[in-house]
């Protein structure tokens, strides 16, 4: 303690675990792939409304795990209304400038959205993914499909929202008192591009999977090549600008890192601009490299403060 | 609002007694740890071992001697929550459950708390934890109960040196300021106090006298507020999603699309 680098050093863990991690993931997921769905929507082509489906088909589910995991790990659970309303007053309970707040209003925000163009994709479709849904293909939710004025109003609000709360979960470290989370402003922004490389490949992945070769997938492909090379930059910057606090990360913590950079970000780099050819098997592990990158950063960020 | 009150500890008449941590442990009827089973900490006569969600007073002994053993001396040091006035737990709150009452104090409301654990990580001090008999956030009230009726906080009525010393924070800061004093004429010039400002969070409602750094009593010389990064964090995080943005738009234009077609399957 006489020696800690930081007066961070002198402060108690929450206890957020396995739960939070995995909201962190899922949620990152979730407001990725909406964001990037809208984003198809919006600028790819007519041929690739089947992929932005996906993107929706996958934020949906996603945000509702997210609600369940954010309850079960409260230490009251049946209290988590309390989050979004006041208990003595009944009156709505915000705080802009807790995280936390703001984040409770954005998951049942972004849910609505979700739900809303989970519903309008399901509309669209003529063979639906999964039969088990069949029963909520409702015509009139095609209206939420952009390029209507409603569709595009709902995609731009939703992707706005989905982009929040892939990010709000680094500043809701960062807005804390504990070693590495607090001792750098950065952390917002590595949630926010790790959410993107996260997403795009979990939708190539599916996309590939399903034998789809649409444009949006390749421009996927290649948006991620982009993400991930600004991703390994974030992470240089994010243990710059941890100065000495990042010696805490001289560790087994450190080498999960290093290995999460190498194997998450740098190979999957690789094997994109060195493949001639993009074959179904060095897609998917590229893929698979990124979303398992993605998942053991949040667990070093998370686990390594919590380790203090 | 009533005058603020709070906590002066002067930690140089502490003798470690303990009677402030079974005072407030029998007032506000927390319970024992492990379930009451005696496990020592190995760490001198600290078997408290720290603030918690059970534990609203903790005395620390410090032992400072050198290998010969022929000088030294023991620090000790009745820890409790600060009631800061600029309070990061109150501030990042998401349910509301913390308020600040009447007295200037900070209080956490059993009843409205979730148990989100934000509070925990928002502390600069490390007060606050859960309390697993009623899986709340919980920490000192500086006796709110027994405040509203007029009466002292049990830790300090029961401190036999007057090592904590409860009243209105004015009083308090003259008694300390006049406490430094007397101590520097004696010729203990190490001793000064900390959070008896402003400048440390706006005030500490619960200060302290010490001898030596506040990292030897396991305080932290800097406390920050956890909302310092809250502006900078949101900015670099907009940027972040631009970039993610332009890197998307640039991606799906038209020019390029029908590259790497080849191949595939």
């Amino acid at each position: 303690m006489i020696d800690a680098p930081s007066s961070t050093w002198f402060t108690s863990s929450p206890h957020w675990g396995w739960y939070i991690i995995a909201y962190f993931f899922l949620g990152g997921l979730a407001g990725g792939c909406y964001f990037l769905a809208s984003l198809i929507d919006l600028a790819g082509r007519p041929e690739d409304r089947r992929l932005a489906r996906l993107g929706y088909y996958v934020a949906f589910p996603l945000v509702l795990i997210c609600g369940l995991l954010l309850t079960i790990d409260l230490g009251r659970p049946l209290r988590f209304w309390h989050m979004l309303i006041q208990r003595n007053t009944f009156e709505p309970m915000f705080k802009a400038w807790s995280p936390m707040s703001f984040g409770s209003w954005a998951v049942l925000v972004f849910g609505i959205f979700s739900f809303l163009s989970f519903l309008a994709a399901l509309a669209e479709e003529d063979r639906p993914i999964y039969r088990g849904v069949r029963r909520l293909r409702f015509a009139w939710f095609q209206q939420l499909r952009p390029p209507s004025p409603l569709g595009t109003a709902l995609a731009v609000i939703g992707g706005i929202a989905g982009y929040f709360l892939a990010g709000y979960t680094g500043i809701l470290l960062a807005v804390t008192n504990r070693p590495i989370w607090a001792d750098t402003p950065l952390l917002g922004l590595l949630f926010i591009v790790s959410a993107a490389s996260s997403s795009a490949a979990l939708l190539v992945l599916l996309a590939y999977r399903r034998g789809w070769t649409m444009p949006g997938v390749r421009n996927l492909l290649r948006m991620d090549d982009w993400v991930l090379a600004f991703e390994v930059v974030v992470v240089i910057a994010v243990i710059v600008s941890l100065g000495p606090v990042a010696r805490a990360w001289l560790n087994v913590w450190g080498l999960l890192l290093a290995f999460t950079v190498v194997g998450g970000m740098i190979v999957p780099l690789v094997m994109s601009w060195r493949a001639r050819t993009l074959t179904l098997s060095n897609v998917t592990t590229a893929a698979t490299l990124v979303l398992v990158g993605g998942l053991l950063l949040r667990i070093v960020i998370v686990l390594s403060s919590e380790a203090i | 609002m009533a005058e603020p009150m709070g906590f002066y500890t002067d930690t140089t008449v502490c003798i470690g007694c303990k009677a402030c941590e079974v005072a407030c442990k029998e007032w506000n009827q927390l319970p024992s740890t492990a379930g009451g089973a005696n496990t020592l900490s190995g760490d001198s006569y600290d078997n408290t071992r720290q603030l918690d969600g059970i534990h609203w007073r903790h005395v620390k002994f410090i032992e400072q001697f050198p290998e010969d053993r022929k000088d030294g001396r023991w620090l000790l040091m009745s820890d409790v929550c600060k009631h800061c006035v600029q309070a990061g737990c109150l501030e990042v709150c998401p349910t509301g459950a913390i308020i600040r009452t009447e007295f200037d104090t900070v209080v956490i409301q059993s009843n409205t708390c979730n148990g989100c654990r934000d509070c925990i990580a928002a502390c600069p001090f490390g007060v606050i934890d859960i309390n697993p008999v009623s899986n709340t956030a919980q920490k000192c009230t500086l006796c709110y109960d027994r405040m509203q009726a007029g009466m002292e906080p049990a830790c300090s009525k029961a401190c036999p040196t007057d090592s904590i010393q409860f009243g209105p924070i004015r009083e308090l800061r003259e008694r300390a300021e006049k406490r430094v004093a007397q101590l520097h004429d004696t010729g203990e010039k190490r001793a000064y106090l900390y959070g008896a400002d402003e400048k440390m969070l706006g005030g500490l409602n619960s200060f302290y006298l010490l001898v030596d750094r506040p990292e030897v009593y396991g305080l932290p010389p800097d406390p920050k507020m956890p909302t310092r990064n809250l502006v900078p964090g949101s900015l670099y995080a907009v940027f972040g999603a631009l970039i993610v943005g332009l890197a998307g738009i640039f991606s799906f234009r038209d020019r390029g699309a029908s590259e790497r077609v080849e191949g595939e399957r």
